[in-house]
């Protein structure tokens, strides 16, 4: 059994979803998302036991392309996230009411698939066109059942776009000059090819315009809080939860070992970067009056410090990268549905309209400070495996870098704690809360579970990912 | 040769019909026989061959090319039964103008001698012109048809003025003579003339900067059908045309030549996107958006060994688009006096599947991925780079980027504004058109070897 299964069965997923009507629809996605996620199981089982599950066939001769999907650990460990997070995120929603769930919900796992084939692809062509393909379900679902006014939601939406796809056609652009010299995008023969300083210097560049758009880090992030805002939580939660990650991987996967030496130049610059993302949106994140704006710009500060991990070019820094990929694709979806569950009961997303909620559903409230505590990296949790990690081996590259980017975990602290506070203490809230229900319930429990258990047990993940990455390490050194 | 016999027969055949009281008939027997005629088309392939003196070749090209033309001229005849219907006196002389529309193309690219390029391209030109104006009674179509019968016939001058000095310089109109006669060190220089002027007629049948003022005026100005025929049908012939000239007479490319061919292509690129961003009117929208694809195909002449697997994708990809986008405009336009982007308001509620058509459609002409026109975009700047014109596939680049805003002008327009109107039945022609032109197009995404391999 080869790894196409996977995608095989989100494909088919989003069509049936699509085809099984609007009553049916949620639970149909259900299901497939329950299946793909099982299959993905079957494969880290297969990967375990030394089976090979990669798949190649020819796609076109002329020009040269494969339909190759590489299976290795960390390629696992992301599609996991991915088949993971599925079924939680759709299962969340089943409290929302959307207009047309069967588009709504074929969008959202056609999106699954995108973003698996998009982690799974070995082939360069193959994978941009699993990475832009990604782009047209979100645009849809952001735009067509997305929150507030429709003229500002047109322009956050389409500035998302825009942004996004500008960036990737640099991308491709890239691609496309280096199959001219190599006559293949096959992963390995990328990583083969001989290039000259200058050239490396403008295919790393354009490799980081792709990149630094989707994760996003400073100057390019100004698309990010205002699309997460209008987009549904749904389209928040894949945005933040994965499609983030699409670029933090691929900037280990392909932009790293193809460019090594450009990025050896680059390295500080970029980690400067990145740590003034970190910096900038723990601040920003102090000052936002709208929960879900607080929370993108939390995700902001966060991502910052994992493009760090990755630029550090350290085995620990990308093994924390991504551990720390992994954990905050979980808290930040956590987060987004609490603050779904609120929106739910009370209708706004303005800090200032809440408090007081902990008097009335205590078991919501611990849940909640799980998450937030999960997020400020408290010890025991898995966010603390990652980001000490990254911050260890910002310590070995340079002093400065680790104290700066350590500020995350205190800003975080403050803005996050301040934000429970307002939210959730205070006098009782006049307006009732209603306890939460059993879907949410297993949703919170399910990802509070998997942070706890492996911020104690982090082992199998680490000796998951640690081959992998060693041997993408050597590409670059 | 035998496909050309057949569509002139048929032309002729639909004529007869308005005679015999068979008015009915016609659309459902043009749209048969020219599928037995693209079965017999195909069915030539992988042979060779040269008719008459030498004035038809038939090979790989011609035969791909014919057949490309033959299905989109199907597209075009099975929408006209609904397009027509309030002129239903006159759709023998529609179908039958667009079956000699067909014949010209065909010859266009079958052509062996320069005599019988020049009848195709004028055979099908008037056929245009007459298309353009058929709205008899609309000041703005007879607009159009005037602009550009002389803008047209203008342009067919120096093409003829450019076959006299090739002519003068070579004794021939024999493509092969030309041939060896390009490659030859004594050719005259004004042989060198003769070639530029062709190539500036054809540019203007490309519609390319600066040859493109026609373009948005005439597009607007005629009737949607022909405007797709324009944009579609002509437009394919006269890039697979151009190519082929350039293949005989140009095979030894001077760097000025390319240099030329550069700079038109950047300009149309940029100006037809450019003007784009600012057209409320989609039939003008899509024509500069035309304009800019036309700056694409012309990237395949810097690399005429190759290039032509490319062309021909990107011609039907584009073709395909342009017909399915075409299909729902026609829908969506219908009954109303223009084609402002006001009418697309909430098409997403009023009829999802056309919206849903408009919206591939527009996605394969902006280049995403797994819809054609993204291979179609990627194979022909791939072959521009292996040219060595680097400069071009950055222009390219940034042109898609621009390129993706007005093409969601439409699309998010569908989805988000509130419908002015209540819906409308979709005829079941356009039904059929557009979802076969799109299952084609993306079939074509998922499968581009099909195409690829062919030459």
């Amino acid at each position: 059994m080869d790894v196409t299964i996977v995608l095989i069965l989100l494909l088919i997923g989003a069509l049936a979803t699509y085809f099984s009507g609007n009553a049916l629809a949620s639970k149909v996605a259900l299901f497939f998302s329950v299946a793909a996620l099982g299959a993905s199981l079957m494969i880290l089982n297969q990967f375990n036991q030394g089976i090979d599950s990669s798949f190649s066939a020819v796609w076109m001769k002329n020009p040269n392309i494969l339909f190759s999907l590489k299976v290795d650990g960390l390629a696992i460990a992301m599609m996991l996230l991915t088949t993971l997070l599925m079924p939680l995120i759709i299962l969340s929603s089943f409290g929302n009411n959307f207009n047309n769930p069967k588009n709504f919900y074929a969008l959202v796992l056609f999106m699954a698939f995108a973003m698996v084939g998009t982690f799974l692809a070995s082939d360069g062509f193959l994978y941009y066109i699993f990475w832009e393909l990604s782009l047209i379900p979100i645009y849809f679902i952001a735009l067509i059942w997305g929150n507030d006014d429709m003229v500002e939601r047109r322009k956050a939406v389409i500035k998302f776009f825009i942004y996004t796809f500008v960036g990737s056609l640099f991308m491709l652009a890239a691609f496309i000059y280096m199959y001219q010299k190599e006559g293949s995008f096959q992963l390995d023969k990328l990583y083969a090819l001989e290039l000259s300083s200058k050239e490396e210097f403008w295919i790393f560049m354009a490799f980081f315009m792709a990149y630094a758009i989707k994760i996003p880090l400073i100057p390019f992030h100004t698309w990010q809080a205002n699309v997460y805002q209008k987009a549904p939580t749904v389209g928040t939660m894949l945005l933040s939860g994965i499609m983030l990650k699409m670029g933090l991987y691929s900037v280990i996967r392909w932009q790293l070992p193809i460019a090594p030496n450009a990025a050896k130049e680059l390295q500080y610059i970029i980690i400067g970067l990145s740590i003034a993302g970190v910096i900038y949106g723990s601040i920003v994140a102090l000052k936002q009056k709208d929960l879900k704006k607080l929370l993108a710009y939390s995700s902001l500060a966060h991502v910052g410090l994992i493009a760090a991990g990755c630029y550090t070019l350290t085995v620990d820094g990308l093994r924390g990268a991504v551990l720390q990929m992994i954990a905050h694709g979980f808290v930040i979806v956590g987060l987004f549905f609490a603050a779904e569950i609120i929106f739910r009961r009370y209708e706004t997303r303005a800090i200032s309209d809440m408090g007081g909620i902990r008097q009335q559903t205590p078991k919501f409230a611990s849940m909640f400070m799980i998450l937030v505590l999960a997020s400020v990296a408290l010890p025991g949790t898995f966010n603390f495996v990652g980001e000490f990690t990254v911050l260890y081996s910002l310590f070995t590259k340079n002093l400065a870098f680790a104290v700066l980017g350590g500020t995350t975990i205190i800003l975080g602290a403050f803005y996050m704690l301040k934000m429970f506070q307002n939210v959730m203490l205070g006098e009782t809230n006049a307006k009732p809360f209603a306890d939460v229900n059993l879907t949410e319930g297993i949703v919170m429990v399910v990802i509070i579970g998997f942070l706890l258990f492996f911020g104690l047990f982090p082992k199998p993940i680490i000796e998951l990912i640690t081959p992998s990455i060693q041997e993408i390490l050597v590409h670059i050194k | 040769m035998n496909t050309l016999i057949a569509i002139a027969v048929l032309g002729v055949i639909c004529l007869l019909a308005e005679i015999f009281n068979l008015r009915k008939a016609i659309v459902p027997v043009t749209i048969v026989g020219l599928l037995a005629i693209l079965g017999m088309t195909v069915t030539e392939f992988g042979t060779t061959g040269s008719y008459y003196n030498n004035m038809i070749k038939v090979n790989n090209f011609t035969v791909a090319f014919s057949s490309l033309f033959i299905v989109l001229t199907i597209f075009l005849v099975t929408l006209s039964h609904n397009f027509y219907q309030e002129q239903v006196t006159k759709i023998s002389d529609f179908i039958s103008i667009k079956l000699f529309l067909l014949a010209g193309a065909v010859s266009m690219v079958s052509f062996g001698n320069l005599a019988m390029f020049f009848l195709g391209i004028e055979v099908l030109s008037i056929a245009l012109y007459i298309l353009a104006g058929s709205d008899r009674l609309n000041m703005k179509s007879n607009e159009a048809g005037m602009k550009y019968f002389l803008m047209g016939s203008f342009a067919s001058g120096i093409i003829l003025f450019g076959i006299a000095l090739i002519y003068g310089a070579v004794g021939s109109f024999d493509m092969d003579m030309i041939y060896e006669a390009s490659n030859s060190a004594t050719t005259v220089d004004w042989f060198y003339i003769g070639v530029s002027m062709i190539t500036v007629g054809m540019l203007f049948k490309i519609a390319t900067v600066p040859f493109h003022f026609w373009a948005p005026d005439v597009y607007e100005g005629a009737p949607a059908l022909t405007t797709a025929t324009m944009s579609t049908l002509a437009k394919v012939t006269a890039m697979a045309t151009f190519f082929k000239l350039n293949v005989s007479m140009n095979g030894n490319m001077k760097f000025e030549y390319e240099l030329v061919i550069v700079i038109v292509s950047i300009a149309s690129m940029t100006v037809g996107n450019i003007m784009a961003l600012r057209q409320n009117n989609i039939k003008r929208m899509l024509a500069f958006s035309g304009i800019s694809h036309a700056g694409f195909m012309v990237m395949a002449l810097l690399n005429l060994e190759n290039a032509a697997g490319s062309l021909f994708y990107y011609t039907v990809a584009y073709g395909l688009a342009g017909i399915a986008a075409f299909t729902v405009i026609m829908y969506a336009c219908k009954g109303k006096n223009n084609e402002e982007l006001e009418n697309f308001n909430g098409l997403g509620k009023r009829s999802p599947l056309m919206a849903m058509i408009l919206t591939a459609a527009l996605f394969s002409m902006a280049g995403i991925p797994i819809f054609s026109g993204f291979f179609a975009k990627f194979f022909i700047l791939n072959n521009t780079l292996q040219a060595g014109w680097l400069i071009l596939v950055i222009a390219g680049v940034i042109n898609s980027m621009i390129a993706v805003y007005y093409y969601f002008k439409v699309i998010s327009a569908m989805y988000t504004k509130e419908a002015t109107e209540e819906a409308q039945k979709v005829p079941f022609e356009f039904y059929i058109v557009a979802v076969v032109a799109m299952g084609l197009n993306i079939a074509i995404g998922l499968f581009p070897s099909a195409l690829m391999d062919l030459f």
